[in-house]
């Protein structure tokens, strides 16, 4: 490791401290109207850095107002006017130009759409890395190039370093473990590394606040979000129905006949109906409308058959898993089957694992011990330690 | 400090000195209502009748078919729906501004008929169209005097006389035309013609709907039995006394040749940006046959960039442009007039306005012209579309975190 790589690592304790070794080009901040990436644009620029606040306009909640099973009015979070206002306020307080840029187009193309097909196909969508990849990665980075900024910072908590006996840029866990958000950035190659600055990765969340305090920005006390930006209350059901009903791909409501199909159990005995897959998600245990006598499970959603494969508890263990469209960080490739750990869902505890290449972008991981809910459409992300590896999309699992 | 060029006049315009001076006493010594029937009050509204007959002056109308209102949107509103009830049925353009269109688009939702007419690739209206275009209960035939985007001028003067022969009323927004061309409420044969004043070196929340005489209008707001019971509310003399000086000055303008000047500064511009590989001009149709065109606003393509990102960069060095239209959050959504034009939407998104104002010198336009060739070298040079090899190299660690110069 070089010694700025090191220092990068060091930069908990005093972050503004540190920061000094960056250099004083011209940095854009993705700015949310957030707490975390407020407080990034403020260190920065109190670092004397030039530095330019951008927000990507993504999502218009007004669009599908009206909308079956939508309000007339949404009150969703997404590229709301309110926290463009507070991006907006911050950066004025920051003395930094800032400006929206729309993506919109970009955004329903590789993330709404996708996100929607992928619960009809009956698998668990995670729309926040195809964000990562697909908008605020690349097109805000071609943005960011494109008026002077070489480098982008985001208020992500983990860590950039390059590797000087590898040469390769490696993504690392940050030192607030609860707030670790590697498994959304999985997809990030060695380009998009390279000019991606975190400056929150040897932070803790309190310390963050902290500095957004004493920066005494507008949006210090500002509560997380934790939802999916664009899917209003969390509620992506009523979200399908409305974006379906809205682009006319189906003239009747998604819970029709059309949709629905057989509930089985995992010998093949059919229990009950259901109306549609996109309902149900792997592990899912509450609202599958059938009562026996011992807890019943979501085990496998068949999308040929439209089925839905329900059993118990124990049937939801599986050993290995095949991912798809992989992406590998920390090395160019797998020659050899190598040791890791693999997150399969934000939350996960990373377990012990063999990952090994399956053919190309595709990577069988073979677990040490089952694991419950492998769930296809979610991220298996591989670890070693602390060091991103890569990562790929689930697509199978098998027991 | 950064050296700021402004060359978006068509968004606003910075408020002359003149005009300036002229509002200052009536946010101090002359603060009377102009309804009030003391020396305060009668003050006042000798100021607002004499900015009446200024405006009045640059129109051609009468001062009493002027009615002011709080701004170009709610003289435009005004117009349609003062005038249209559910049932009747409105002409438009798909060209107009928001104020006009989106105003329309509400009578569609209320029980009207609106039939929004095209234009063709110069952003013309063609006035046949609208004669075809005209039913039975045809109420209201609305096309603008001068697009925002473009500057083309439209045949007006033909759709009044189509719109006098069929006894229809004929609004146009004016708003864009206004002290650029000079205005005949006359030649035009226009019922209801909508001017603001920031777009004339006024001030901000001002504007003016003229009314011929006869036309039976009712009010959107009730209250007061102010500007002869068309528009409700305390005068904003202060900003009226500023549509009227700016009104003046426009004429003195014309008298002068600021619009021979604008237009020659203008033509410089256009010509040596036209020199860059890959651009265009929007409103020149394919045999490069130009439309009429206000002599501040030139409107070009610059392919295989990213019209939002030149903005940017521009406006980080110091140059004030823009693109499109701005939605509530500020950022850009690709130009419905460039669309209606049979642009494609790539080639809209990398269109971007120039419009000039009374303030700008010729120094203004060599630092326009100094800028936007680079400006728009670097932006191709790293646009995934126009350039294949951009974005593929990640960057060495060594060029990156390094101290500074």
């Amino acid at each position: 490791m070089s010694d700025r790589s090191g220092l990068l690592e060091a930069r908990g304790s005093q972050p503004e401290e540190n920061l000094r070794m960056l250099t004083t080009e011209t940095i854009a901040v993705a700015m949310s109207g957030g707490v975390d990436s407020s407080t990034v644009a403020a260190m920065l620029r109190a670092e004397g850095h030039n530095v330019i606040g951008l927000t990507m306009q993504l999502w218009n909640q007004r669009r599908l107002a009206g909308h079956e099973g939508m309000p007339e009015s949404v009150q969703g979070r997404c590229c709301s006017i309110d926290d463009v206002y507070d991006a907006r306020r911050v950066a004025e307080t920051l003395g930094i130009p800032y400006y929206v840029v729309n993506h919109e187009e970009r955004f329903e193309r590789d993330v709404v759409r996708p996100f929607v097909e992928e619960y009809l196909a009956g698998r668990t969508p995670i729309p926040c890395s195809l964000c990562n990849n697909h908008l605020k990665f690349d097109q805000l980075l071609i943005v960011a190039q494109q008026i002077g900024a070489g480098q982008i910072a985001t208020g992500h908590y983990a860590q950039v370093v390059f590797d000087e006996q590898l040469n390769r840029w490696l993504l690392k866990r940050p030192a607030d473990r609860s707030k670790d958000q590697t498994y959304f950035l999985f997809g990030l190659t060695q380009e998009q590394l390279s000019r991606t600055l975190f400056p929150l990765g040897g932070m803790t969340k309190p310390e963050v606040r902290e500095l957004a305090r004493k920066h005494k920005l507008v949006i210090a006390e500002k509560p997380d979000s934790q939802e999916i930006c664009f899917v209003p209350g969390g509620d992506y059901k009523r979200f399908l129905e409305a974006y379906l009903s809205e682009q006319g791909d189906r003239p009747t409501s998604i819970s029709g006949e059309a949709f629905a199909g057989e509930m089985v159990t995992t010998d093949g005995k059919v229990i009950g109906e259901h109306a549609g897959v996109h309902n149900f998600t792997v592990g899912q245990r509450k609202g599958l409308g059938v009562a026996t006598g011992s807890p019943l499970y979501v085990i496998q959603i068949k999308n040929d058959t439209r089925q839905v494969v329900v059993g118990k508890d124990e049937e939801l263990y599986s050993r290995t898993l095949s991912a798809r469209r992989v992406n590998l960080i920390s090395t160019p490739e797998l020659r050899e089957p190598m040791r890791v750990a693999v997150k399969i869902r934000h939350k996960h505890q990373p377990a012990p694992a063999v990952i090994e290449s399956a053919g190309p972008d595709e990577v069988r991981v073979t677990f040490d011990e089952p694991q419950r809910a492998l769930t296809p459409g979610q991220a298996a992300v591989f670890y070693d330690g602390d060091i991103v590896v890569g990562g790929g999309w689930i697509e199978t699992s098998t027991r | 400090m950064v050296r700021r060029v402004y060359l978006d006049n068509n968004a606003t315009t910075p408020v002359l000195p003149e005009v300036m001076e002229a509002m200052r006493p009536y946010f101090g010594d002359h603060f009377g209502n102009a309804s009030s029937i003391h020396h305060h009050g009668q003050e006042t509204r000798a100021a607002i009748e004499r900015a009446r007959e200024s405006v009045a002056a640059l129109l051609g109308c009468r001062a009493s078919e002027v009615v002011f209102t709080g701004g170009g949107t709610e003289a435009d509103n005004l117009a349609v729906f003062g005038l249209v009830r559910p049932g009747d049925h409105v002409i438009t353009s798909t060209i107009e501004h928001h104020a006009v269109l989106n105003a329309c688009k509400h009578l569609a939702s209320q029980g009207c008929e609106v039939t929004f007419v095209p234009v063709d690739g110069r952003g013309l209206v063609d006035p046949a169209d609208i004669k075809r275009a005209i039913r039975p209960n045809t109420k209201l035939i609305t096309v603008m005097l001068a697009n925002n985007e473009t500057g083309v001028v439209q045949p007006v003067a033909e759709i009044g006389k189509i719109a006098a022969e069929a006894d229809i009323f004929f609004h146009t927004d004016a708003v864009q035309a206004a002290g650029k061309i000079p205005i005949d409420v006359d030649k035009i044969g226009c019922d209801l013609l909508t001017i603001s004043g920031h777009k004339i070196h006024g001030p901000q929340g001002v504007g003016a709907l003229y009314v011929r005489k006869g036309t039976q209008l009712e009010p959107m707001l009730y209250g007061g039995s102010h500007e002869r019971s068309r528009r409700a509310g305390t005068e904003n003399v202060p900003g009226i006394v500023g549509i009227g000086k700016a009104a003046e000055l426009a004429i003195a303008g014309f008298e002068r040749g600021d619009d021979q000047r604008m237009a020659a500064a203008r033509d410089r511009l256009e010509r040596e940006l036209l020199e860059i590989e890959a651009t265009g001009l929007n409103g020149a149709d394919s045999n490069g046959g130009r439309a009429t065109r206000v002599p501040n606003t030139t409107d070009i393509y610059f392919d295989g960039i990213d019209g939002e990102a030149l903005v940017i960069a521009l406006d980080l060095k110091g140059l004030a442009v823009s693109t499109g239209a701005a939605c509530s959050s500020g950022a850009i959504e690709p130009s419905h007039v460039l669309i209606a034009m049979g642009l494609r939407p790539d080639r809209a998104k990398a269109s971007i306005r120039f419009s000039l104002g009374k303030q700008n010198t010729a120094e203004d336009i060599d630092f326009a012209l100094r800028l936007i060739p680079e400006t728009v070298g670097r932006l191709r040079e790293l646009s995934p579309v126009y350039n294949k090899a951009a974005n593929s190299e990640p960057l060495a660690a060594s060029n990156r975190r390094s101290v500074g110069p």
